[in-house]
């Protein structure tokens, strides 16, 4: 554990930042094995077209619901195409979706976030609006969502980005609001700073850390929430393989091939528990402060 | 006080308002047109004229929304467009099983949850507190239903101990109620309990830095004593808002859950409507959490001015 | 108005439901559940479908047919040996010339309000159902229309002689002309009815309806079954139980968990991976009670590009084989013909498999070719893929991964199966929310003959989805509905299937048998197409 915390009366540099998470990764191993899990999941997922599997939209309707065997190594779904080649392919769009919705859902948050800190006319409004978008549940708001766009891959990043989104504002408003009053704040707007300025040279680098952090768990919880949607058919289109609507399909034939289900999902709760140590991690490197956040 | 209590009911009321302006949103934002989901299949322009002038919605937007909340609050959420029911009535239908399930659900957690968090935060820095803490981030790794199904294959048809799906009234026969919520109610625990934990064990240890436990340690107090009686009575109000904030992952875990385990509530109710596009039931299934949870947490927000004595208004 | 209640009927109001739901849970466990007539025999079925519309002239989804069935009753019926028969009716005459039907009611008959049934019922409700049916709307071409003569008694009058008159009106399946109140049926043909009244052996109990999760009948202690015993939909339909009660469970593997469980006593359409589990409990029987089976099929837009052309639709047809699409939905060959080229039926009384060589085989250089001869481009094809029922999916995947072989571009727009009947209505460009192929399927009673055959019809603008046009199809078609010889209707149906098979209006993906799964407590299951709830005993 870093105990090196940030000072908020100070502008610390992202530089710095990145330089604690780096001084972290080393001395804990936990985070490192996120870390290192992560990548092997992105490696095989992002890879896999190139590793000469069998085409993971191939159906074989004699080969259906077949346990594991050498020439199809995690067995086959009711369709008959090859489990293995469709977890793995499966990966890209689960992690594609948590990423994405974690840069979103951060970059939204934060350019609100800053000026509703900053101007106390737009904070009123914004924050109610945030409000009431917090109150509806995520994953019903989400589906709804869905349901109302029709199923694609950027409709579900999207419908998972909206409801994350008044969590970063908060996140980053709470910064801002303690930084405002700050003599290095108020010394730079007595020499005529302009907004936009104090915004991105001083404010905006606090905000960072505690950012990289909530990033990180809301990668893991869109990647969980992209299977539920799939589950409970919202999602993604099932042409594409993602690990979600993997399961989804498999669900009616759990007692015929577990597999269908328990595969992806090994590989979706792996990744996902991956991202969570990391973010662990991070947290305790970045932002002492957050522990109480969970 | 009194006057703090009302405050925060009214101000619940424009956030209540905007949810209901999203809601509304909802269905008129929509990519097809309403008239022609609600005919359906062999509808004539004319059917669809019918309708368009039946619902009004032909009449600009801002009259639509003020219509359908005038009528949402004399308690008339609109007609399904799958069944043609009352929307308020099937809620009405599916409240039983869905309250139930979370009750159990946040009853088995807590119970677990928090002597799990303050044994990790007791023994901090020890393999419990890391196994503690282990099965706390499985717990949010792993998808509500690839547990659940889990549970199936194990407790239904490996053991044999519980009905494999399905709900039993609790009037009709509380052992079958019983044995018929239990795998969903683990099941959906599960994350539950994960973040109770976590949220308890950061707790505790703030607390148990303060002086006041240091000087109950010092006067020589068991540690039973001083982690219950001093400790965690004031990690109390953080942990209740996390019980309380935390709602909105077993409403989202319900919807799941529900279809796992093929439980006739509003979880079903919701996944139903999503897949049938029937944007009446949805409107209406999404106010009513909204506004649950909204309440549910005002309540406990306010049970902070009762039970902590520090907090005064 | 489309909707079934009128506001009055609602029960509790939404406020009352969200002061109590969070904060008073034992005044919801009051309510919620409805009483149950516990002391009285329960059949407890788990349908293949939810019901979602309770109007059966509206739609023709089968589900609400066979609600229909319990609620409603027919003035005629099909037996076993396909053979109509009376059934409301007392009997019927027919004029010298073939044109005025003489229809006559059985007395006695009471509808669930306690009103006798007469033929001013029958007739408003016949209106009705030829408006909206496809057989009904041909027997009306032929006619000048109904007549009340007295309280039991109504004609037909034909303007020319029409072969398939009580075909028509012993119609076993979708839409069924079901006799309905007169007020009932004066309702708009395009609207459902406002209220369930029928005449039939069950009383639909509206209260208890729980959408998504249960359905409620209860016997109709007034009913008046025939003496006959019961053979398809015709004969007594004498009810044995004192409740229906129809119990959704969206999910196949759970369902079949319930029936064994004993949960339930009657599965309708277990799904054939599952029956093994089934098959293994001595105390669950598992049989096919439709002979008649499924057509499962592949249908065409006629309007757009690809398909327009006949040699696509013909390269398309080359490009798959039917064992892909079974053994994909049905798993196990017992539930299937290994090849069936009737598209009026194998095992109907119009089978041939004349000219059905291109279905047989599969040859994907004959496709490639007819692509090439039929000049095609690389337009998209846009397949409906409604991913929640299995036995369309399987069609949809099937279909693409075919076209994709022999080099077609394939879209699959998936969504589920209530999105799909409603998107396969629309007539707009693929790409603006149309589409160029759906999966669906017909029972073989729905198909026995080149009238209820509805895919087959080439009307144009009056055709079933697609909407094929072609002068020599109808031409055939309304050959056959004028003769009245068995065997030159057979010489015509070989004419029209070989032309068929040139036109190519839709892909037979195959026949087969859905099973039905029931426990040991369950008697007297009736052997028909469809599900019939009379005659079966529980203990």
């Amino acid at each position: 554990m870093s105990d090196k915390p940030f000072t908020p009366s100070e502008p610390s540099r992202i530089a710095e930042a990145f330089a604690s998470a780096w001084d972290a990764l080393r001395r804990n191993p936990t985070m490192l094995f996120g870390l290192v899990v992560l990548t092997l999941m992105a490696f095989l997922s992002f890879g896999a077209p190139y590793f000469g599997l069998l085409d993971p939209l191939r159906q074989n309707p004699m080969d259906r619901l077949q346990d594991p065997t050498l020439q199809y190594f995690l067995g086959t779904d009711m369709y008959g195409r090859d489990l293995f080649s469709r977890v793995l392919h499966g990966g890209q769009i689960s992690l594609l979706v948590g990423l994405s919705v974690a840069f979103l859902a951060t970059t939204i948050g934060l350019a609100i976030g800053l000026i509703a800190g900053f101007s106390r006319r737009v904070d009123a409004v914004v924050m109610r609006f945030m409000d009431a978008l917090m109150s509806i549940p995520a994953i019903l708001l989400a589906i709804a969502l869905v349901a109302l766009w029709g199923s694609s891959v950027p409709n579900v990043i999207l419908a998972l980005t909206i409801p994350e989104v008044p969590r970063v504002v908060r996140l980053v408003r709470s910064v801002v609001l303690m930084l405002r009053d700050q003599t290095f704040v108020q010394a730079a707007i007595a020499s005529g700073t302009s907004t936009a300025r104090i915004l991105v040279r001083h404010i905006m680098p606090n905000t960072i850390p505690p950012l990289i952090v909530q990033a990180t768990y809301m990668c893991a919880q869109a990647v969980i929430f992209e299977a539920y949607l799939s589950f409970v058919g919202a999602g993604t289109p099932p042409e594409i393989p993602s690990w979600g609507n993997i399961m989804a399909e498999g669900r009616s034939y759990f007692f015929q091939n577990f597999g269908i289900i328990m595969f992806p999902g090994l590989f979706l709760a792996i990744t996902v528990f991956a991202i969570n140590t990391f973010g662990d991690g991070l947290r305790d490197a970045l932002d002492p402060r957050m522990q109480r956040r969970v | 006080m009194y006057a703090y209590v009302i405050r925060r009911l009214l101000a619940t009321i424009p956030i209540m308002g905007l949810v209901a302006v999203f809601v509304f949103l909802l269905l008129h934002m929509s990519p097809g047109d309403p008239a022609a989901i609600i005919a359906g299949d062999n509808a004539t322009e004319e059917n669809l004229e019918q309708i368009r002038a039946l619902l009004g919605l032909n009449d600009p937007l801002h009259i639509q929304f003020l219509r359908w909340l005038e009528r949402l609050l004399q308690g008339d959420m609109g007609v399904s467009i799958y069944s043609g029911l009352p929307v308020e009535r099937l809620i009405w239908q599916r409240v039983e099983p869905t309250l139930l399930l979370t009750l159990m659900t946040m009853i088995i957690a807590i119970t677990l949850a928090i002597p799990l968090g303050v044994l990790a935060a007791w023994k901090v820095g020890t393999w419990v507190d890391r196994l503690v803490m282990t099965v706390a981030v499985l717990g949010f790794s792993v998808p509500v239903f690839v547990l659940g199904y889990t549970l199936v294959l194990g407790g239904s048809i490996g053991l044999g101990w519980f009905p494999v799906q399905g709900y039993t009234p609790i009037r009709e026969s509380f052992t079958g109620f019983l044995l018929h919520i239990t795998l969903p109610a683990l099941t959906l625990g599960l994350v539950y309990m994960a973040l109770i934990a976590r949220m308890t064990r950061a707790t505790m240890l703030e607390v148990l830095n303060e002086d006041y436990v240091r000087t109950a340690y010092a006067k020589g107090l068991a540690t039973r004593k001083v982690l219950i009686k001093h400790a965690l009575k004031n990690a109390m109000v953080p942990i209740t808002t996390t019980i309380g904030l935390g709602l909105a992952l077993i409403i989202g875990g319900v919807v799941v859950t529900e279809t796992v385990f093929s439980i006739p509530g509003l979880g079903r109710l919701t996944v139903d409507a999503v897949l049938r596009t029937d944007y009446p039931v949805i409107q209406g299934v999404i106010l009513v959490f909204s506004l649950t949870y909204v309440l549910l947490n005002l309540l406990i927000d306010l049970s902070y001015v009762f039970f902590d004595p520090r907090i005064r208004y | 108005m489309a909707y079934p209640f009128t506001s009055a009927q609602r029960g509790i109001s939404l406020r009352t439901a969200l002061m109590a739901a969070p904060l008073v849970g034992a005044g919801v466990l009051a309510h919620a559940v409805p009483a149950q007539a516990q002391d009285g025999s329960v059949l407890r079925i788990v349908p293949h479908a939810d019901l979602s519309n309770i109007d059966p002239i509206w739609t023709t989804a089968y589900i609400t047919r066979n609600h229909g069935y319990l609620v409603w009753d027919t003035l005629f019926a099909l037996d076993e040996d396909l053979e109509v028969q009376p059934q409301m009716a007392e009997g019927y005459e027919v004029d010298d010339d073939g044109l005025v039907y003489t229809i006559t009611l059985r007395e006695g008959l009471t509808f669930h309000n306690g009103e006798p049934v007469t033929a001013e019922d029958a007739v408003a409700s016949l209106e009705r159902w030829a408006r909206r049916d496809g057989m009904g709307q041909k027997l009306m071409s032929y006619a000048e229309g109904f007549e009340v003569e007295d309280d039991l008694t109504f004609t037909l009058t034909l303007s020319e002689p029409y072969g398939l008159v009580l075909e028509s009106l012993g119609k076993i399946s979708s839409n069924v002309p079901f006799i309905m109140p007169a007020e009932l049926a004066a309702t708009d043909p395009a609207e459902q009815v406002p209220e369930i009244i029928g005449s039939g052996p069950f009383v639909f109990i509206e209260e208890e309806w729980q959408p998504g999760n249960l359905v409620v009948y209860e016997r109709f202690e007034d009913y008046v079954p025939r003496d006959e015993p019961a053979s398809y939909a015709a004969g007594g339909k004498i009810a044995n139980v004192d409740r229906v009660e129809w119990r959704y469970i969206a999910d196949p593997a759970t369902a079949t968990q319930a029936l064994l469980a004993g949960e339930v006593d009657l599965y309708e359409q277990p799904a054939v991976d599952l029956l093994p589990q089934l098959l293994d409990d001595p105390s669950i029987t598992v049989e096919t009670v439709d002979p008649l089976g499924t057509q499962g099929l592949m249908r065409f837009n006629f309007l757009y590009p690809p398909f327009d052309n006949k040699y696509i639709r013909q390269a398309a047809m080359w490009a798959v084989q039917q064992p892909d699409y079974m053994y994909t939905i049905m798993g196990d060959e017992e539930y299937f013909e290994s090849f069936c080229g009737a598209f009026f039926m194998c095992g109907g009384p119009f089978e041939t498999d004349i000219g059905s060589e291109p279905l047989q085989t599969q040859d994907l250089d004959r496709a490639r070719e007819l692509l090439e001869e039929g000049g095609y481009d690389g337009t998209p094809v846009v397949i409906l893929d409604p991913t929640d029922v299995p036995v369309a999916h399987g069609q949809s995947l099937v279909t693409a991964q075919a076209l994709r072989d022999i080099g077609m571009e394939v879209e699959l727009r998936s969504m589920d199966w209530a999105t799909m009947t409603s998107q396969r209505a629309s007539r707009d460009h693929p790409e603006d929310g149309g589409w160029n192929m759906f999966p669906t399927w017909w029972l073989a009673v729905d198909q026995l003959n080149p009238i209820s055959n509805i895919s087959v019809a080439a009307s144009g603008d009056d055709a079933w989805f697609g909407w094929p046009e072609d002068e020599r199809i109808e031409q055939l078609r309304d050959d056959f509905a004028r003769e009245t010889d068995p065997d030159v209707q057979m010489e015509i149906v070989e004419e029209l299937q070989e032309y068929l098979y040139e036109f190519v209006p839709y892909i037979p993906t195959g026949q087969y048998y859905q099973p039905t799964a029931y426990r040991d407590n369950v008697s007297g299951v009736l052997e028909a197409p469809v599900p019939f709830f009379w005659n079966i005993e529980v203990d």
